[in-house]
């Protein structure tokens, strides 16, 4: 057994049971950040008090929500909304920050491919972020579920749907994801327990493997130099702040990053107290009718991309594209064949691919909104085709591209 | 010892998968109700009536003698015939995503508004994402009477044929 002295002081008896100091140490004050960064490195912390703030709205909502086809929908817009005090508040910010942190992370993704840091040791980052992604899509969709209005039955519906294969016609998998033959109590129970639950908690584990595979590689830098972070972080340590090419992370990065969170919560606040309708679609507020369909079904702006690939073709093709259109982010270390850990400015046709893969992500999502015909499904199906075809061009192009 | 250990584990965790996977199964109570039976004497030419059969809607449609004449061999081979009326009986959900698609009596077809698919008042498909036309639900002719849910002879000779799944 360890030995223990007769305490100091509080910390003093923590510190020999908990070893607060240490962990301290490494966690925060010794934990080194590049200074070559920008408020673009801000945005994981972003998306960690968004997740906070889901949770903290999530918790109260669930206080009052009633898992129930028949009663789902009342709890939500009439118990919720006017019964409770201030439900409408945690209602607004769980909605709003439901869509908003798709916006952080989009940036947070780009941000990662401009500056090649998922290349050279940061594979795991950037695996652990898309898997973060994945469940943060399905966690989500199954919170759209729950209010059980007309979007949240008809996208229930046509996403189960999905699972069917197309020509494969697997209605047994869509009967046994929904417990019957169409979304019911059976399928508004396992969503909820998905939304609240299963899902949180696979976020929470997540999160603990994203963190945990940034410490060895380090967070990479605006120019991607590759830093010795022994040697700097002596340098720091003996005084040569300036000098030292890194930082603490606490408190001297999180200060910075700080200040980035400040001016990103006036924004996000501003939304749930004075524009919050744009995470609230008006077609939810009619209860669930599993015998009208919505003139138009379309999902949140943060899935329009991958739907409108999924639209212009045929059920199997359009399958395979949206499946496709899934999977091929996780594979991007891989398919990025260039040895160069730089910002996308500096890599030629690189530069190109980064702009026209944002540009053409862009076209999908405004497209997936409008109504399928015309001038606007062609347009739907040429930006589809050109998603699929950036992705095969990467590994031809970042083949050729020179050591810099 | 370690063989030991993993065989016992292996076969304890795949009971559980089988009862985790079984749990997920629709109830028998789901399943048990799963009739519905229609007077097929109460509908009016040329006007769609959505029924519902296991919470899907469905669409019959009594056809006019005019659609009876002119109709193809295809859409004839679709046709429910009770005491000389034809009728269209499917399941009203686009074949595609499961939408249900809008009925317009004056083109005499349908258009589903989510992904632009459209079929004919037969309830064939007539413009893609839809793979195929709508799904016929199993039925059975009793007398005026038409049980959905049940599979009786001349649905048999639909699926046989390959007009329905």
């Amino acid at each position: 057994m360890a030995h223990f002295t007769k305490a100091t002081s509080v910390k003093d008896w923590l510190n020999q049971r908990l070893a607060i100091e240490k962990v301290e140490k490494v966690m925060a004050s010794e934990y080194w950040i590049p200074k070559n960064i920008n408020f673009l490195w801000a945005m994981g912390l972003i998306l960690m008090i968004t997740f906070v703030l889901l949770l903290v709205s999530g918790i109260f909502l669930l206080m009052y929500y009633q898992p129930n086809v028949d009663t789902a929908f009342y709890s939500v817009n009439y118990t919720i909304m006017r019964d409770v005090d201030f439900g409408w508040l945690w209602r607004h910010v769980h909605g709003v920050a439901a869509s908003v942190v798709f916006l952080i992370i989009y940036i947070h993704m780009f941000t990662g491919i401009y500056y090649g840091s998922y290349k050279k040791g940061r594979e795991m980052i950037w695996l652990s972020g898309m898997l973060l992604f994945i469940t943060f899509s399905a966690e989500a969709f199954s919170g759209y579920m729950l209010p059980w209005g007309q979007m949240s039955y008809w996208a229930g519906m046509v996403i189960t749907n999905l699972f069917s294969g197309g020509s494969l016609h697997a209605d047994f998998l869509v009967e046994w994801i929904r417990g019957d033959y169409v979304p019911a109590q059976a399928f508004l129970s396992r969503f909820f327990m998905l939304h609240v639950l299963l899902l949180p908690l696979a976020i929470l584990g997540l999160i603990g493997l994203h963190f945990a595979a940034l410490r060895i590689p380090h967070v990479n830098n605006q120019d991607g130099e590759e830093i010795d972070f022994d040697a700097e972080s002596k340098k720091y340590l003996a005084g040569d702040k300036v000098g030292s090419k890194v930082m603490r992370f606490g408190n001297d990065f999180l200060s910075k990053d700080m200040m980035v969170v400040g001016i990103y919560l006036i924004f996000f606040f501003y939304l749930v107290f004075y524009h919050y309708g744009f995470a609230m679609d008006p077609v939810n507020f009619d209860p669930a009718d599993g015998l009208k369909t919505p003139a138009h079904i379309y999902p949140e702006w943060y899935f329009l991309w991958s739907y409108e690939i999924l639209r212009p073709f045929s059920t199997d093709i359009g399958l395979m594209a949206f499946g496709f259109a899934q999977v091929i982010f996780v594979l991007l270390p891989w398919l990025d064949r260039s040895p160069n850990t730089v910002p996308a400015s500096r890599r030629g046709l690189f530069a190109i691919w980064f702009w026209a893969m944002l540009l053409d992500m862009i076209v999908l999502t405004a497209m997936g909104k409008l109504p399928p015909s015309g001038i606007f499904s062609t347009i739907g199906l040429v930006a589809a085709l050109t998603f699929i075809g950036l992705w095969i061009l990467l590994p031809i192009i970042t083949m050729f591209e020179k050591k810099v | 010892m370690g063989k030991a250990f993993g065989a016992v584990a292996a076969v304890g965790a795949v009971g559980s998968l089988v009862a985790m996977k079984r749990t997920w199964d629709p109830l028998p109570s789901v399943k048990a109700a799963g009739f519905t039976t229609l007077d097929m004497s109460i509908y009016e030419e040329n006007k769609l009536v959505t029924e519902k059969w296991r919470g899907k809607p469905i669409f019959v449609l009594k056809k006019t003698a005019e659609m009876v004449a002119k109709q193809t061999e295809k859409q004839k081979a679709r046709d429910i015939v009770i005491g000389g009326a034809h009728y269209m009986v499917s399941i009203g959900l686009c074949t595609h995503l499961g939408c249900i698609p809008a009925y317009d009596a004056g083109k005499e077809g349908f258009l589903c508004a989510c992904h632009g698919g459209q079929f004919d008042f037969s309830g064939d498909v007539t413009k893609a994402p839809p793979p195929r036309g709508f799904d016929i639900p199993p039925f059975k002719i009793d007398g005026n009477l038409l049980v959905l849910g049940e599979a009786g002879p001349e649905y048999m000779k639909m699926k046989e044929t390959g007009i329905t799944l």
